[in-house]
């Protein structure tokens, strides 16, 4: 189903918005409309900081997929940090541990498709989700 | 007047912050308009930058204007349910639109 890797390493803020900019422009090849873009590219913004917030470093993947003729981006932000003690929570609008507004998860699950968040205590964190050409 | 460029990083965003308080002061500014036409995304991350430093200019006696979030990134702040979260900050379509408002407010 891959078609297309992409590997952004986290290690400081600056590497948000090279993720961010790495996935709006794969998004601008297979033809995502500028609005999907930019909500592409702010919910990697919100995982990406995620991963540099409480794990310190990690990477995003970037995947250009495809099932038929329908086209997308696979995004995945995975850390090998202290991983969230309570998913549900985390995942509720307006909760946060970081001092953030606590809208990065449940804004990202809200406009993506196939959400997914894996998490262990003391190992890490994976969030996947993935949008498509509309 | 700031003009936000479009890749501006946290630590970007501390300083402007900073800055733009204490220049309140130097200045004596009755507002603060914050050009945010170059912002390709605005995250979780600054929004919450943007309303804390509202409220700063806020209980510095000033206003904060925000001018030219494109149309994509209105959208994707409605969308994330950050939009909500700049409730009570003075916003206007341009940079014109937005020194007029600061003029009528002086």
């Amino acid at each position: 189903m891959s078609q297309e890797y992409q590997r952004v390493p986290i290690k400081s803020e600056a590497d948000i918005v090279l993720a961010r900019q790495g996935g709006r422009r794969l998004a601008a090849e297979l033809g995502f409309s500028s609005t999907d873009q930019t909500l592409l590219a702010t919910a990697i913004s919100e995982l990406a900081r995620n991963v540099v917030q409480y794990a310190g470093t990690g990477e995003v993947l970037l995947s250009a997929i495809a099932i038929g003729s329908r086209r997308g981006i696979q995004v995945s932000a995975m850390d090998q940090g202290p991983g969230i003690s309570d998913p549900e929570l985390a995942m509720r609008d307006g909760y946060s541990t970081g001092g953030s507004l606590g809208l990065g998860l449940p804004g990202t699950r809200r406009l993506a498709d196939d959400f997914s968040l894996v998490t262990v205590l003391g190992e890490g964190t994976t969030v996947t989700f993935k949008m498509w050409v509309r | 007047m700031a003009s936000i460029q479009s890749a501006l990083t946290d630590a970007d965003w501390m300083k402007l912050s900073a800055d733009l308080s204490s220049q309140i002061g130097e200045l004596r500014a009755r507002a603060v308009v914050l050009d945010l036409t170059l912002m390709d995304v605005m995250d979780s991350f600054a929004t919450r930058v943007l309303r804390t430093l509202a409220q700063t200019v806020t209980l510095r006696g000033a206003q904060t204007i925000l001018v030219g979030i494109q149309p994509d990134v209105a959208i994707a702040m409605v969308q994330l349910g950050l939009a909500q979260r700049l409730d009570g900050i003075l916003t206007a379509l341009n940079l014109e639109h937005g020194l007029d408002m600061a003029e009528a407010l002086v």
